[in-house]
């Protein structure tokens, strides 16, 4: 028997911890000789004021689904995936090699093709850690953390030693051709009478993101290898009774997630920067792990935790920008949120279990 | 009740605790006199633990009154409870596997910042309990050195050291042989004619019969009758924990045999460590015939359904109507074996048989999830897999039937019952089949033994492992006894004994 009705499970904690979150960083703005009140105005004005803000902030979610997703599809097999940045990185590189060395005659070519190649890099990065864990035992955390700096290292020495331009004093690539420039969400909601901020980087990834969730949540409530992958992430001793092998599951796991997060590159590096520059991933494959933490690795809550992030994200470069107060604060409040939702989850959970069997008793 | 003036050394006086909805105890009222065993019977879920929770602290009761010799006593947690006096052994024992005996009794009672002069006072009251009680332990030995006999002992010291005057026992025989149990008895025997007061919670009505001195009852969260064990019979006992008429014999026919379903030649199983699991065992069974291994557990039983049931690798030869398994490689899992025909009701239901949160129909697909009947293209068929769900649960009773509800809010009973559904209805030639009746309340015991019974007399090959001799002794026509990895013997059921298969348990060649 559940003490809680699923409402309160998948909103009300959720709402009460982002709130706590709020009241907490309130607190540090205001200890700062900031007013808090002005600035959460500025950061909801600055994220969702105008198309320009969703503009942004639907660009940050964007990321953030792709790599939020990558860590819920390893965590419920209970393989802790780390290693989001190092395999968006290598994803970007995928993109790169796609956009710069194939003549695609058309956009939505070209995007199928990084999307394979972006998918394929990342999937690649995640196989090693993957292997390593399922026939040697090497803890895949250890393992994806280290690949995070062999990825940096590699997409380094690629930008420096290989893609960079003749003459060039930049560690990137040459700008992408114009046919693989992917339509930013001015572009399609344009042919619809919806007017949408020119300058804002949000485009067409957005709408691959948002598939990737159906198709996740496809992948892990309907099909059996979702039903295995969950199986093994609940027991491992279950799974081997049932037949279902440990190795083929980590693998796979590990497979998917890093294709995911690789895939982040679309956005990234051919929606937003058209060329690949070092560090093109900001810390989002991180990220993904405090949205898939949030999300409860439900594609559904992933893509909300997403949105909510890329809020925090916007509103808070916009803060950065307008008042005093320092980028570092910025990250002292996504740290909150992630502490709280994520960290701190019980904190909530456990009063208001006992506030509702309160609550039924009275009722009894 | 009791004329006796002398105060009782527990009195609870309308003891309730729900969980949320679940009203575990309620308004329970038990006196327990000193200088003697008092049992506590009952099945599964039927709050015997709840109620002894409360008294030693990790529950507070919702309402009512403790009294312990007399006086009102509060007691908010265990620290409190040893305070009042009370000792408890746990069924899984608490100790420390690499501290010595000495290290594991003083350990939570330490006086003063340096351990010698505790260890040595210890060590001289340890002598001192070994000579009144006939606790006899080796204070150095390491507690990963000793076999569970002497484990519980070092419990038992442990609240001894503490000066408990009461001492509960959690289902103290589960991990004993009948002559560690015999032991143990011996040794209760002795604490109360010294005037402790010993509370037994157990689920077996011989234990109840052979050392209590009255004995009470629960059911569903209810004591339902105080009786003096000298006045009752297990017939009526299992007829007041139930309450209905149980059928404590397993009703069955002699078996007829068939070919020879599953010949198991020299089988090897080498663990991790490299220490032989299995030492070079051959077995078969025919159809129709229901083959026990019996033995304590620990002695290579588990590996033997592992090996079987296709997650562990072995070496030797086993073959299924006449044909070979590969017992390593690509084909030696679960799901080839489930090809093959041999279905696999696991030791323990909660680590393998079943995910705990995968909901029932979730769980009556486990290990058959390629079934194409459960699918519907790429995807899997929810409403074909729930449909069929809903048809076992009924057929086997499982309550409450609910194919949405996930393992873990079943009880133990239903939860194997589902386990058991799931394998016997796919017709299988062989089925393995391990303590199927462990943490079953007796209500499904009864319906679980009819099951096997009547899958035996289709004509099917049953393996069973159970630590229970007397189920083995009601369920199988022929029994092995296994020992350290190997088998020590076999008897036809019908020409064996207790005794005679305790002794081979232990060891001992006859």
């Amino acid at each position: 028997m559940d003490v809680m009705p699923k409402w309160a499970e998948v909103v009300l904690v959720p709402l009460i911890s982002l709130l706590l979150a709020a009241i907490l960083s309130g607190l540090v703005i205001l200890a700062i000789g900031e007013d808090p009140i002005a600035a959460l105005k500025l950061m909801i004005d600055g994220a969702l004021g105008s198309t320009y803000g969703w503009g942004y902030t639907l660009y940050y979610a964007t990321n953030f689904m792709f790599t939020g997703l990558a860590v819920s599809v390893a965590f419920h097999a209970r393989l802790f995936n780390i290693g989001g940045e190092g395999q968006a990185m290598l994803g970007g590189l995928g993109v790169a090699l796609a956009c710069l060395f194939i003549p695609w005659p058309h956009w939505s070519l070209g995007l199928l093709g990084a999307i394979v190649l972006a998918g394929a890099f990342g999937a690649i990065w995640a196989a090693v850690p993957a292997y390593l864990q399922a026939k040697r035992g090497s803890h895949i955390v250890i393992t994806t953390i280290m690949f995070n700096f062999i990825a940096a290292a590699v997409l380094n020495y690629m930008l420096v030693n290989v893609l960079r331009p003749k003459g060039a004093m930049d560690p990137a690539t040459a700008r992408f051709p114009e046919a693989v420039h992917l339509p930013t969400l001015h572009d399609i909601l344009a042919p619809i009478g919806i007017s949408f901020s020119k300058a804002a980087p949000a485009n067409v990834s957005l709408l691959v993101a948002i598939v990737a969730c159906v198709l996740i949540w496809l992948l892990i409530w309907r099909t059996k290898l979702g039903y295995e992958i969950r199986a093994y992430g609940h027991s491992e001793s279950a799974a081997k009774y049932a037949g279902i092998s440990p190795v083929k599951i980590t693998m796979i796991a590990m497979i998917i997630s890093g294709a995911l997060a690789g895939m982040m590159a679309i956005n990234n590096v051919m929606g937003e920067a058209e060329r690949l520059v070092l560090n093109a991933t900001e810390g989002a494959g991180f990220i993904g792990i405090a949205v898939a933490l949030m999300g409860r690795s439900h594609p559904l809550g992933v893509f909300i935790a997403a949105i909510l992030f890329g809020f925090l994200y916007q509103g808070g470069a916009e803060l950065a920008l307008w008042t005093s107060i320092p980028r570092e604060l910025i990250v002292v409040i996504q740290a909150l949120v992630i502490l709280f939702t994520g960290a701190l989850d019980n904190m909530v959970r456990m009063p208001l279990e006992r506030i509702f069997l309160a609550l039924r008793k009275g009722g009894n | 009740m009791n004329n006796d003036t002398t105060a009782p050394a527990i009195e609870l006086k309308g003891i309730s605790k729900a969980f949320g909805p679940v009203q575990a105890n309620k308004d329970i009222s038990i006196r327990v006199m000193p200088g003697t065993i008092h049992g506590i019977i009952g099945e599964n879920g039927a709050g015997k633990s709840t109620l002894m929770s409360i008294l030693y602290g990790f529950y507070k009761a919702d309402k009512g009154e403790i009294f312990i010799g007399g006086q009102k006593t509060e007691i908010p947690d265990s620290q409190a409870a040893i305070a009042a006096g009370i000792g408890m052994v746990f069924q899984h024992f608490k100790l420390v596997e690499n501290f010595t005996v000495l290290e594991n009794i003083i350990l939570g009672a330490e006086d003063g910042r340096l351990l010698k002069p505790s260890l040595a006072k210890a060590r001289k009251s340890l002598l001192e309990l070994a000579a009144e009680y006939e606790l006899n332990v080796d204070p150095d030995a390491l507690i990963e050195e000793i076999g569970v006999g002497m484990q519980q002992r070092v419990e038992i010291l442990k609240a001894l050291y503490r000066q408990a005057d009461i001492l509960i026992l959690d289902e103290p025989t589960g991990v004993l042989t009948p002559s560690e149990a015999d032991q143990l008895f011996r040794i209760l025997g002795r604490l109360r004619a010294e005037g402790k007061t010993i509370i037994l919670i157990t689920h077996k009505l011989r234990e109840i019969m052979e050392a209590t001195d009255t004995v009470s009852v629960m059911r569903r969260g209810e004591m339902t009758a105080t009786v003096k064990t000298a006045d009752t019979s297990p017939e009526e006992l299992a007829e007041l924990m139930v309450g209905r008429k149980v059928l404590l014999q397993v009703d069955k026919t002699p078996p007829t045999l068939g070919d020879v379903v599953l010949d198991v030649q020299n089988l090897r199983v080498v663990d991790e460590q490299g220490v032989e699991r299995l030492k070079s065992i051959s077995l078969n069974v025919r159809a129709g015939e229901i083959l026990g291994i019996a033995g304590v557990a620990g002695n290579g039983q588990s590996e033997l359904l592992e090996v079987l049931g296709g997650y562990a690798d072995g070496t030797g030869s086993v073959t299924l109507n006449g044909e070979a398994i590969d017992l390593t490689g690509k084909y030696s899992d679960g799901k080839t074996r489930r090809a093959r025909g041999i279905a696999h009701v696991p030791e323990d239901r909660q680590r393998e048989g079943l995910i705990m949160d995968y909901s029932a129909w979730e769980n009556t697909a486990f290990g058959y999830h390629d079934d194409p009947a459960y699918q519907s293209g790429i995807f899997i068929n929810n409403a074909a897999i729930r449909q069929d769900t809903e048809e076992k649960m009924e057929r086997f009773d499982v309550r409450p039937p609910n194919p949405r509800l996930a393992a873990k809010n079943f009880s133990g009973g239903n939860q194997q019952k589902i386990v058991l559904a799931r394998e016997i209805e796919r017709n299988p030639d062989l089925l393995l089949i391990g303590q199927p009746t462990r943490g079953v309340d007796i209500g499904a015991i009864e319906f679980i033994h009819q099951q096997i019974v009547a899958l035996r007399d289709q004509g099917k090959a049953i393996l069973l492992v159970s630590v229970e001799l007397e189920e083995i002794l009601s369920l199988a026509d022929r029994v092995a006894v296994m020992f350290d990895g190997h088998i020590m013997g076999e008897r036809a059921a019908g020409e064996t004994d207790e005794k005679e298969l305790g002794l081979m348990m232990a060891g001992v060649e006859t």
